[in-house]
């Protein structure tokens, strides 16, 4: 059974805009992003958003939801009280292009900066070997669609547009857990490079990450808290690092 | 302007758009935590009703002091002065700052109170009020690097507390293989105890997390992912374990200043 919406859309660029009111149909089992399509298809031609997949798998439709990070495509109207107002933003951590799309290239540059992939030199291609339990840590951080929502999120770079320059952000943290975890990965500083170069002791571990991951990674306790302990490991743990002098060992095996 | 009033970004005045009750949980935080942290310190200068009949509260265990009752110290050990500087010493005060240190550097409480006390945020997608942040990467909060530190000596307090609940099932006469309320007490706040540190983040890491291939550890795997399995509940056992400690020591103190008797059953 279709209903009247009241939506209220977020429309400018990156010099001036502010929100709109539109009422629109919706129907039962539609989602936030089927209706802005609609809205866009009947009354403002003109409105930018950016989406893919519709399944939640791609990523790109990424906005905020009555001021939550979310996916458009994920997020049912019949969740929205009949009577309610539903405010849609663009993402607050990034600079507006136009109406609902973001320019996300930081998150870009951040994952460029981030090392590869380091394979043993005395494997070749095929040679490879790895055991499931070795490789599952890594693989739920492979789920990653890189929506972007734990970047807004976060209130490291959110509200401090200054710390962008140091800080890479939850969704690189994971990758760099990721690579760390991996049992065939011979980079050896990654966890020193974490820290001294891509500001993971700026978290300060409140969790806003997970509660917004439309594929609920726990990047907190999975990825960020696993390689704050591996810092604690080689930094702040003078026992471990004597352990580690007198038994000859390479880190962690 | 900063933050979410960036030049650049989405020309929106509120600081948030939420429309949930998302001030609930941080103003449900502060008022525990803040609650518990005036008991505490009102607790740990009292100095005393910490001992009663193999009944000691978790606030004075290990009763360190030379001020101690003598039954309530681990067999008669007392290796610190009663007083410094002229100023009586409470035994607690002794001895707090290392389950005091945990809760504080606890990667669960570092949410709860960064959220609730410093609002840093005091919400997911709710502006901050602060104009600068470093987050843990320089004094003070750099310490909180330390955790691990507290989580050991927790696990000392932990071997000490279970002890205080063993022996709690004597009689007044000092008979073994009796059973009170405060048996109970101690038993309920010693196991959530062990429950909030074996479910601790750095006692995951400890056992397994560190490790890079867990098929050439199997018992360590096993351990890790059992305590993986806890891990979920941390929360949870930060809060009801604060409860219980609080509550114990509530108990012993009113069985000790004589307001309540303790029951037995047998």
């Amino acid at each position: 059974m279709a209903r009247k919406l009241n939506l209220r859309i977020w429309r400018g660029d990156s010099t001036n805009g502010g929100l709109q009111d539109v009422v629109v149909e919706a129907n039962d089992g539609e989602v936030v992003l089927d209706v802005i399509h609609r809205v866009q298809a009947t009354q403002m031609g003109d409105l930018a958003v950016r989406w893919n997949c519709k399944a939640g798998k791609c990523g790109s439709c990424s906005m905020e939801i009555n001021g939550k990070p979310r996916l458009a495509c994920m997020t049912q109207v019949s969740a929205y009280g009949d009577d309610e107002t539903i405010t849609v933003t663009p993402l607050r951590a990034f600079p507006v292009i136009k109406d609902l799309v973001t320019d996300v290239s930081f998150n870009y540059r951040k994952a460029m900066e981030i090392p590869a992939y380091s394979h043993p030199e005395n494997l070749k291609p095929g040679e490879a070997r790895m055991e499931q339990v070795d490789v599952e840590r890594s693989q739920e951080f492979r789920k990653c669609i890189e929506c972007f929502l734990c970047q807004d999120t976060c209130h490291v770079i959110r509200d401090h547009e200054v710390n962008k320059k140091s800080f890479a952000g939850p969704r690189f943290f994971i990758r760099i857990a990721e690579l760390d975890m991996h049992p065939l990965d011979t980079l050896k500083n990654r966890k020193k490079t974490a820290q001294e170069e891509h500001g993971l002791g700026m978290c300060n571990i409140t969790k806003c990450c997970t509660e917004v991951c439309p594929e609920h990674i726990r990047i907190t306790d999975n990825a960020i808290i696993p390689m704050k302990e591996r810092v604690v490991d080689e930094k702040y743990d003078p026992i471990r690092w004597l352990g580690s002098k007198i038994r000859k060992r390479e880190g962690i095996v | 302007m900063s933050g979410v009033f960036s030049p650049a970004r989405a020309k929106i005045k509120e600081r948030t758009l939420r429309t949930d009750k998302y001030w609930l949980q941080p103003a449900i935080t502060f008022g525990v935590l803040f609650s518990f942290v005036i008991y505490a310190t009102f607790r740990a200068f009292e100095g005393a009703n910490y001992y009663k009949d193999h009944l000691i509260s978790p606030f004075y265990s290990p009763c360190l002091s030379k001020a101690c009752v003598p039954e309530a110290t681990i067999f008669g050990w007392t290796p610190v002065s009663a007083e410094i500087f002229n100023f009586a010493l409470s035994p607690a005060l002794i001895i707090l700052i290392f389950p005091l240190g945990f809760r504080m550097t606890c990667y669960y409480y570092r949410k709860a109170y960064y959220r609730a006390f410093w609002m840093s945020p005091p919400a997911c997608a709710v502006a901050e009020p602060h104009s600068k942040y470093t987050g843990e990467t320089r004094a003070p909060l750099i310490l909180q690097n330390g955790h691990r530190w507290f989580f050991y000596a927790g696990l000392i307090f932990n071997v000490i507390l279970t002890y205080d609940a063993i022996i709690s099932f004597k009689s007044v006469e000092g008979e073994w293989g009796h059973m009170s309320v405060g048996s109970l007490v101690l038993v309920l706040s010693t196991t959530m105890l062990w429950l909030y540190s074996l479910s601790c983040h750095t006692c995951r890491h400890t056992l397994g997390g560190r490790l890079k291939h867990f098929s050439k550890h199997p018992v360590r795997y096993k351990l890790w992912s059992w305590v993986s399995v806890l891990n979920h509940s941390h929360p949870r056992f930060a809060w009801y374990s604060l409860a219980a400690v609080a509550f114990a020591d509530i108990y012993v103190r009113q069985v000790a200043s004589g307001a309540w008797t303790n029951f037995y059953f047998f």
